[in-house]
C-alpha cells in the first residue's frame, strides 16, 4: 500500500488542514516514508490476537450525577479569540 | 557548594533547620536563570514574582513551625504542556502562545498542596511531538553539557533545566520516551510511571493511552520524593488507577542481592552505538558485583512496537488535536470569511510541520479503508507487546536496556528526516505501549563527553523495584555527582 497525492489531499481535507502545492509534495515524500515504515507490521501474524482497548483493564467507570460548581464563564471566555455578551463569536453560518 | 547544586532532600533539610530560607533559595535560582538560561534556553516562561511571593508564604509557615510537606519551599519547573492556572501554558506552539489555563492540572494542585514553588514553564517539542526540542515553535533548547547538542525531547526543557541547575526538579511528560530520553541526554534521572499512576488531568493530551507525567531530578531519591507527591487516583481522570500509593522513599534500599535482571538482546545489537553498549555492559557488571543475577533475554515483538507506536500515537493525536478550532481558545487566523475558513486556516497557520505530519498520519490510519490494516493491526501488535512483557516479568524483576541508541546529537543534524528521527525512540516506546514504568539513570559518558543513560523497566505499578535497583546503582557509582560545567 502506498499513498498518492490525491489520497493526501483527501486526508488533509479530513484533517481540516490546507497545503499549497510545494507543501503537498514535501508531505507526500514524508508520508510515503512513514507509510513504508509502518508497513513493517505486515511481517507479524496477529490472526488470533485480540486488540488492546484498555491498558489497565477498566471498563465503564461511573460516578454519582451530582451538581457541582463549574468554571466561571468570564474566566473561560478570556481565552476566546472573539466573544460577545459572554459567548464565543463566530461568522454567520445561516443566511 | 552552591545552593542550586543541591537535591530536594538536601535542601529540605537546610530549610527545615532554617539554615536557608525559601526566598533565598528562590532568588538564587532566579539569578542563575538570568545568567545561564540565555545559553540553555530551557524556560518559555519564568514566573519570578509569583515564585517569590509563594516563597514568602512558605517561609512564614516554616517560621510558625507548621508541619510542612517534603517539597515545602523547593523550586520546581514544569513542562509547558501541563496546565498552570493563571500562568501561560503554550505547548511551545503558536496555537497556544497566549493560552492562560483557568485551572491547574492535578499534579500542580498536588505540588501546591505540598508547598512546592513553581518557578516557571519549560520548552518542549510542539505538543510533545519530537525527540530533540528542535520542534518548539519558539526556540531550540540546548544541552547543558554541550550547547551545540540537542537536549533530547520532547521534555528537553525539563531535562536541560535540571542538568543546568535551573530548578531543583522538573515535571515532564512521556508518550514514547519523552522523559527518559532527554534525561539520558542531559545526565539526569527521569521516571515514567506506570500508565494510570499519575493523573493526566490538565496535561494537554497528545496520545491519551500512552501519555504519563513524571519527574526529572538530580538523583533517584528525589525521583521517589516527586513520585510520592504526584501519584494517586483522581476523579478528574478516569484512567488514573485506584491502586494504593506507596511511600516510594521506603523503596530506596541499597541492596540488589538476588534481584533478577533481564537484558533483551534486541536492544543491545545493531544500531546501538559502541559507547552506549560499553556503558551498559559496565553497569551490568556493577549489578553482578552487587549480587544481582543478570541474564540475556529476548523480546522479539518489541521491534514492532515502534511502527505500532507511530500508528497509535498518530491516531490519538489526530483526534485529540481536533479540538483546536480557533473558536473557544487558541490561535485564530486573521484570514477568514466563513466558519470553515476559521477551522482550516487557524489550524494550518497555528500548527507546526511535525504536528501536521502526525495529524496526517493519524487521520490516514483511521480513515475509511485503512482502519483495519493500520490502526486495528497496531492495537493487536500492542497486545502482543503487552503479553511479551508479562512473560518476561515472570522470569525477571527488572529489564535493563539503553535509553537511546546514541548520546545527544548535534543540533540540526537529523531534523530533515522524520523516520530517522523516529528510529531513535527504539528503546523507549515499547514501555509506553505496554504501560509499564521505567526509569532512566545516568551510567557513563561517550567519547564525545556526553552523558549516557540506562533504562530500568518494571512491572505495572512496581515502581518500587526499579527505584530500588536505580538507587543501589547510584549509591555504588558516582555518575550522578558529575555536573555540566555551565
Amino acid at each position: 500500500m502506498n499513498i498518492t497525492k490525491e489520497q493526501l489531499k483527501h486526508i488533509a481535507n479530513l484533517s481540516n488542514l490546507s497545503f499549497n502545492d510545494e507543501e503537498l509534495e514535501k508531505y507526500l515524500v514524508d508520508m510515503t516514508g512513514i507509510v513504508d515504515f509502518v508497513n513493517q507490521l505486515n511481517e507479524i501474524n496477529t490472526d488470533d490476537v485480540e486488540i488492546t482497548t484498555s491498558i489497565l483493564g477498566e471498563y465503564n467507570i461511573f460516578r454519582e450525577d451530582e451538581i457541582k460548581e463549574s468554571f466561571d464563564r468570564e474566566l473561560l471566555i478570556q481565552n476566546a479569540p472573539d466573544s460577545q455578551d459572554g459567548m464565543f463569536k463566530i461568522p454567520r453560518v445561516i443566511e | 557548594m552552591n545552593l542550586f547544586d543541591l537535591t530536594i532532600h538536601e535542601l529540605r533539610e537546610k530549610l527545615e533547620k532554617r539554615e536557608i530560607t525559601s526566598v533565598q533559595l528562590t532568588k538564587c535560582y532566579l539569578d542563575r536563570i538570568k545568567e545561564v538560561d540565555e545559553k540553555t534556553k530551557a524556560y518559555v516562561t519564568v514566573c519570578g514574582e509569583y515564585a517569590l511571593n509563594r516563597a514568602k508564604e512558605i517561609d512564614e509557615k516554616y517560621a510558625k513551625g507548621e508541619k510542612l510537606g517534603p517539597l515545602a519551599g523547593i523550586p520546581i519547573a514544569i513542562k509547558d504542556n501541563i496546565c498552570t492556572k493563571g500562568i501561560k501554558t503554550t505547548c511551545s506552539s503558536k496555537m497556544l502562545e497566549n493560552f492562560i489555563p483557568p485551572y491547574n492540572a492535578t499534579v500542580i494542585e498536588k505540588l501546591n498542596a505540598e508547598d512546592a514553588i513553581i518557578l516557571g514553564k519549560l520548552n518542549m517539542d510542539e505538543f510533545a511531538m519530537g525527540a530533540s526540542n528542535e520542534r518548539s515553535a519558539f526556540f531550540k533548547t540546548k544541552n547543558p553539557w554541550n550547547l551545540n547538542k540537542v537536549p533530547g525531547g520532547s521534555s528537553g526543557g525539563s531535562a536541560s533545566c535540571v542538568g543546568a541547575n535551573l530548578a531543583t526538579a522538573t515535571l515532564g511528560s512521556d508518550t514514547g520516551g519523552s522523559i527518559r530520553q532527554p534525561a539520558s541526554f542531559c545526565g539526569v534521572v527521569g521516571l515514567k510511571p506506570t500508565y494510570g499512576r499519575v493523573s493526566r488531568y490538565g496535561l494537554v493530551a497528545f496520545a491519551s493511552s500512552l501519555d504519563q507525567i513524571g519527574p526529572l531530578t538530580k538523583d533517584v531519591t528525589d525521583s521517589a520524593i516527586m513520585l510520592n507527591a504526584i501519584s494517586g487516583k483522581d476523579n478528574m481522570d478516569t484512567t488514573s488507577a485506584n491502586v494504593e500509593v506507596k511511600d516510594y522513599t521506603k523503596a530506596l534500599i541499597n541492596d540488589v542481592k538476588g534481584l533478577k535482571i533481564g537484558v533483551p538482546k534486541e536492544y543491545m545489537g545493531e544500531g546501538i552505538s559502541e559507547d552506549v553498549k560499553d556503558a551498559i555492559n559496565k553497569a551490568i557488571e556493577v549489578y553482578k558485583s552487587l549480587g544481582a543475577t543478570v541474564e540475556e533475554c529476548s523480546i522479539p515483538v518489541t521491534k514492532y512496537a515502534l511502527p505500532a507506536y507511530y500508528i497509535i500515537s498518530g491516531a490519538e493525536a489526530s483526534s485529540n488535536l481536533g479540538r483546536f478550532d480557533g473558536i473557544r481558545y487558541g490561535y485564530r487566523t486573521k484570514n477568514y470569511s466563513t466558519l470553515s475558513d476559521i477551522y482550516r486556516n487557524s489550524r494550518s497557520e497555528g500548527f507546526g510541520e511535525e504536528v501536521k505530519r502526525r495529524i496526517l498520519t493519524g487521520t490516514y490510519v483511521l480513515s475509511s479503508g485503512y482502519y483495519d490494516a493500520y490502526y486495528k493491526k497496531a492495537q493487536k501488535v500492542r497486545t502482543k507487546v503487552i503479553n511479551e512483557y508479562k512473560e518476561m516479568f515472570e522470569k525477571y524483576d527488572v529489564i535493563l536496556t539503553p535509553v537511546s541508541p546514541t548520546t545527544a546529537y548535534d543540533l540540526n543534524s537529523k531534523v530533515n528526516n522524520p523516520v530517522e528521527m523516529y528510529l531513535a525512540d527504539i528503546c523507549t516506546v515499547s514501555v509506553n505501549i505496554a504501560g509499564v514504568p521505567a526509569i532512566s539513570v545516568p551510567c557513563g559518558f561517550g567519547k564525545d563527553n556526553m552523558p549516557i543513560g540506562m533504562q530500568l523497566i518494571g512491572k505495572h505499578f512496581d515502581e518500587e523495584t526499579i527505584l530500588r535497583a536505580a538507587y543501589t546503582y547510584e549509591q555504588n557509582t558516582n555518575w550522578h555527582t558529575m555536573k555540566a560545567d555551565i
